[in-house]
């Protein structure tokens, strides 16, 4: 069994300093994850120009290990195409945190999804406009 | 940096009179209370001494303290063994929902052999209605367990009244007093209980001993099978470092329990009024003033437990949460859900427990630090976001 504390420095350092707290007001991409029953929950807010992310914000309920990896997440996909955040894995996430213990592998780390969610809805919008203007 | 330790739930220093008392039974008086030489004389000796300690503590005979190993062994014992030692007369057991695990578990366990159990509710303090307990027993009973206070949210039970209801009722009645005994008055004739637990570690004593008193006539069958240690109620070698240093811990608990429950109440009462003034959307748990002197639990509104708590950390600042994410079974705490704590809210559990070592300046200390870590955190979650939108604070 993992020990809590046992939070690689990687992860210690995003969650004292997470990059890119906030909500984007005009955001082309919004994606939710979680819920607060199973105590972690992840809002991401995406930017998109010319096919890449050029604005990635979070919001984040939970404990160290979500906020680490939803800062991570932000940074990771900072400036990425869209082809290239969509292939941002669990697995990357966690490596680029030097490991998360083992329980928070499952609840924690949905960082990536919350990404993806937002990237889906950014494309969802965009498919709307055409058939708009179609 | 500072550091301020308000974690005395999981564990307490040991103090140096229990050290001192402690050392010679490491070193030089090694002997075995089973020997029939001058060396088990020794420690014969000790091994009374210290029954008479810990009687003493509680209003208790010492020849009806059992040694055993800590808190959650006593109320195996009490809940497993006065079950077995009564199966003839019945196989119900009744506990409330907000028993320790060790009481819980124990009780779930018989229900999956040849017993039956009821979980007697709570009120959103905590608190068991002793009417309740009346409802709950059966002819078949053979043990009501419910604690004398809860660790985790501080609320003080109505043992007596409870007890009455088990007496009137002929069922032996065991509470766990793990959090309660040096803390508050008890008296075992007093609340006219049947049994009762007792923890070393959490009175400043060392770790890994505790006591089971049960009062004369209740039968008991061991938990741990071997010799005829503690009068055939528990096999094994006595741990006599650990008893002894238990002994001195609960002699200095008796003697200093009015002034421990004053310091304590104080710092308590500092704490909770401090920091319900300034942070907003925070709730007590537990009852408001049938209340354990070193308990101020609480609930924070739109932020998780785990992630103030490692923030208290890097100020030097050690307290425990109930949330999912700090259990090692990622469930939230079976007292607030007892409580009808929602689960989001939950998560937001922070629970200081004061010692003997605490200062004014420590809470205060606390209650200069942990109003930003809120602040941070709520500025951070999604829920605090939705709450601002939909025109809170």
């Amino acid at each position: 069994m993992v020990e809590i504390a046992q939070y690689s420095d990687t992860v210690m350092e995003h969650f004292m300093n997470p990059r890119n707290v906030g909500e984007i007001e005009d955001a082309d991409g919004v994606g939710e994850v979680g819920n607060p029953v199973c105590g972690d929950m992840m809002t991401f807010y995406i930017k998109v120009d010319d096919g890449r992310l050029s604005d990635v914000k979070f919001k984040t309920f939970g404990c160290g290990a979500a906020i680490a990896v939803s800062s991570m997440v932000s940074e990771m996909a900072m400036g990425k195409t869209i082809d290239e955040a969509l292939k941002i894995t669990r697995e990357d996430v966690a490596d680029q945190l030097g490991g998360l213990p083992k329980q928070k592998m499952h609840c924690s780390n949905l960082g990536a999804d919350a990404l993806h969610k937002a990237i889906q809805d950014y494309q969802s919008k965009q498919k709307e406009k055409e058939a708009q203007h179609g | 940096m500072a550091e301020v330790y308000l974690d005395h739930y999981a564990a307490t220093p040991v103090l140096a009179e229990v050290a001192d008392a402690m050392r010679p039974y490491l070193t030089e008086d090694f002997g075995n209370p089973s020997s029939l030489h001058q060396r088990g004389d020794t420690a014969r000796e000790a091994l009374y001494a210290a029954r008479e300690q810990v009687a003493a503590l509680i209003g208790a005979q010492p020849e009806e303290i059992t040694f055993v190993s800590g808190g959650t062994e006593a109320n195996n014992t009490a809940v497993k063994g006065v079950s077995w030692a009564a199966r003839r007369k019945g196989n119900h057991l009744v506990v409330s929902s907000v028993e320790h695990f060790s009481v819980l578990n124990a009780a779930r366990t018989m229900a999956k052999f040849d017993f039956e159990m009821t979980e007697v509710g709570v009120d959103d303090y905590g608190m068991v209605d002793p009417e309740d307990v009346r409802a709950a027993i059966r002819d078949d009973t053979v043990l009501v367990s419910v604690m004398a206070a809860n660790g985790e949210i501080g609320t003080v039970q109505r043992t007596a009244d409870i007890a009455a209801v088990a007496r009137e009722k002929g069922v032996p009645f065991h509470t766990d007093a793990v959090a309660a005994a040096g803390y508050i008055p008890l008296n075992v004739t007093d609340l006219g209980v049947d049994a009762m637990s007792i923890a070393s570690d959490l009175l400043y004593g060392p770790k890994g001993a505790g006591a089971l008193w049960v009062r004369k006539g209740l039968r008991l069958m061991p938990l741990l099978d071997g010799g005829i240690q503690e009068d055939g109620r528990r096999g094994g070698t006595e741990n006599m470092p650990g008893i002894v240093g238990m002994g001195k811990a609960a002699e200095l608990a008796a003697r200093d329990l009015a002034s421990r429950a004053e310091g304590l109440t104080a710092l308590r009462d500092r704490l909770i009024k401090g920091l319900m003034e300034t942070i907003p959307r925070l709730r007590l748990t537990g009852h408001p003033s049938t209340r354990l002197p070193w308990n101020a639990s609480f609930l924070v509104e739109f932020i998780e437990g785990e992630s103030m708590l490692l923030f208290l950390d890097q100020k030097g600042i050690s307290v425990s949460s109930g949330s999912a994410c700090t259990s090692r079974a990622l469930k939230g705490s079976h007292v607030l859900t007892a409580c009808d704590v929602p689960a989001e809210l939950a998560s937001g559990s922070i629970l200081f427990s004061l010692g003997l070592e605490n200062t004014p300046e420590d809470i205060d200390y606390v209650l200069e630090s942990l109003p930003p870590i809120v602040e941070r955190l709520r500025q951070m979650s999604p829920l605090y976001a939705k709450y601002l939108k939909e025109g809170g604070g």
